[in-house]
């Protein structure tokens, strides 16, 4: 648990030590502030924060990968993997320490994006239900990005094809439900496609309904995508 | 304090080390030496549980490297190849970084930290960024590294490449004195660094031990017989005719002539040196020596010998 803990704190002030990761703060701060002006604060009439959490996940898909892709790819491109993992850590703890980083930094960023909402909701009078609903979505989401992110990371040593691999997993199962949809499918295959569609979970959490069944289909594709993650790591090993 | 048995590691088809086995004991400081893709870094991978043998058993103060991984890299330091350190991290923030994954307790860890950046001289470049260090001091951080928790075995992989002569030398002192109490194994294809911190040497050729023992044991190793260089004047026949006839004397060689000197190469029997019998025989019958002396097989003509490919 200590060297998790160690781990954890090492790569969670890696995040600052990079230019790029305020870069993409600032840009990711700046789109999803904008989107909150634009849909809730000038709305038609109505305050409609579902389209700003909807707007808010396409920001997640670009921002996540951009602070995973180093997370392993780059211990490969140093080679200080073989230093930290011939300490005495085992690879999941590695692997978890990272994770948490991540998660931690998303955390940063989610809390950092939420100010202006609320601060707007504190002025009106705010159904807290909903935002809180939707703030737990966005982070289940980007929670399961991170794992996806981590673990294309660790699959390569190039950062760049981290990214992509992570960009075009977590779309696909963005818009598998939709891409299905034009398809002729059997009526268990929908059932399964819409089961495996990420937005479809969001949505229903993002109406304020917090189902055990959209929150487990997010903590399986985490354990599912770090369970990749240790294999990778261990993969050294069958060489 | 660490016992290798017949282990084997292939990658693929590529057969990297083929069954080797040693054993090392408590302060030896033991010198891994052979050819670049000699199967050096892989058995320190193997050892310090970066990766498994195919085949074979390694025990490191006591634990099974496979089994009992964690307990294994507990007591190992490894420092590996070009020493790779997080280039973003300041030297300080690194080396606690290190300490607080290794669980050195709180309390101590400054201690420890102080005397590594003492004994690795790291004074100058404590506020460094490791990015901004020379190749010498990222080297350093490496052992620093690498002995952070006082280990009972440390591993490092060609300690010194890169370096300049001065740190060259100020390392292999280190590497001397630590010899005295830990156990240290390390690798290089530099034969005078052996020569200068190892009391034994392991040859390794092409994933195998060629040969394994004291410096002495192994330069005897390398050549059958002494060999003595003579120059001489006077005329050959009756040169060759003595020489035939000293007792001793395995077999001769005329090199080459040189302004009425001839040089001869003069093999012996066993391990006999005849520099005095040669001197009696030229002085006995007077003829004229002008030069007299053994060559020494040094650890260079062994390694040349024992690791040369057969082309």
């Amino acid at each position: 648990m200590s060297r998790i803990l160690a781990i954890f704190k090492k790569e969670f002030k890696g995040y600052f030590n990079s230019l790029m990761a305020y870069f993409f703060i600032v840009v990711f701060l700046g789109v999803v502030n904008f989107i909150f002006i634009w849909f809730v604060l000038f709305p038609s009439k109505q305050a409609s924060l579902r389209e700003y959490f909807e707007f808010f996940i396409y920001g997640l898909w670009i921002f996540v990968p951009a602070i995973t892709m180093r997370t392993w790819a780059e211990e490969r491109k140093l080679k200080t993997d073989e230093l930290l993992l011939t300490l005495p850590v085992r690879d999941y703890e590695a692997v978890l320490g990272k994770y948490f980083a991540s998660l931690a930094f998303l955390c940063l960023v989610l809390a950092l994006s939420a100010l202006a909402p609320i601060s707007v909701a504190l002025v009106g009078s705010p159904d807290w239900g909903p935002i809180f609903a939707g703030y737990l979505g966005l982070f289940l989401l980007g929670a399961s990005f991170a794992a996806i992110g981590t673990a294309a990371s660790s699959m390569t040593e190039n950062q760049f094809i981290a990214f992509l691999l992570t960009v075009v997993i977590c779309v696909g199962l963005l818009a598998i439900e939709e891409l299905c949809a034009m398809l002729p499918l059997p009526d268990f295959l929908v059932f399964l496609v819409t089961f495996l569609d990420v937005g479809h979970h969001f949505n229903s959490i993002g109406r304020g309904v917090i189902d055990s069944r959209d929150v487990i289909y997010y903590l399986s594709v985490i354990a599912f995508f770090l369970f990749l993650n240790v294999r990778a790591v261990e993969r050294r090993k069958w060489a | 304090m660490i016992e290798v048995q017949n282990i084997t590691k292939r990658f693929g088809p590529i057969t990297a080390v083929n069954g080797v086995s040693f054993e090392v004991q408590k302060g030896e400081v033991v010198g891994f030496l052979g050819p670049n893709g000699a199967g050096k870094t892989t058995i320190m991978r193997i050892l310090t549980g970066f990766i498994p043998a195919t085949d074979g058993t390694a025990k490191l103060a006591g634990y099974d490297v496979f089994e009992n991984s964690l307990e294994v890299r507990k007591r190992v330091g490894y420092l590996p190849e070009n020493a790779p350190l997080y280039l973003d991290m300041g030297v300080v923030e690194f080396l606690d970084y290190i300490a607080s994954v290794r669980n050195i307790p709180p309390e101590k860890r400054k201690a420890s930290l102080e005397r590594m950046i003492d004994v690795c001289g790291l004074q100058a470049v404590l506020k460094q960024e490791i990015s901004e260090l020379s190749h010498g001091f990222r080297q350093r951080v490496g052992m620093a590294q690498a002995m952070i928790h006082d280990p009972e075995i440390l591993i490092m992989d060609e300690p010194t490449s890169g370096l300049d002569p001065n740190q060259i030398i100020g390392i292999r002192s280190l590497i001397k004195e630590l010899g005295q109490e830990k156990t240290v194994i390390l690798s290089t294809h530099i034969l005078s660094e052996v020569e200068a911190t190892c009391s034994r040497v392991i040859i390794i050729d092409r994933g195998k031990i060629v040969a394994d023992g004291s410096l002495d044991e192994v330069t005897k190793r390398g050549k059958k017989g002494k060999v003595h260089h003579l120059r001489v004047r006077g005329d050959r026949p009756a040169w060759e005719n003595k020489l035939k006839s000293l007792a001793g004397v395995r077999s001769f060689t005329w090199k080459e002539e040189e302004g009425g000197l001839n040089l001869y190469e003069v093999f012996t029997e066993g391990d006999r040196a005849l520099g005095e019998e040669l001197f009696r025989l030229a002085a006995d019958s007077g003829m004229t020596l002008a030069e007299l002396y053994q060559e020494k097989t040094t650890l260079e003509n062994v390694f040349t010998q024992l690791t040369q490919k057969e082309s």
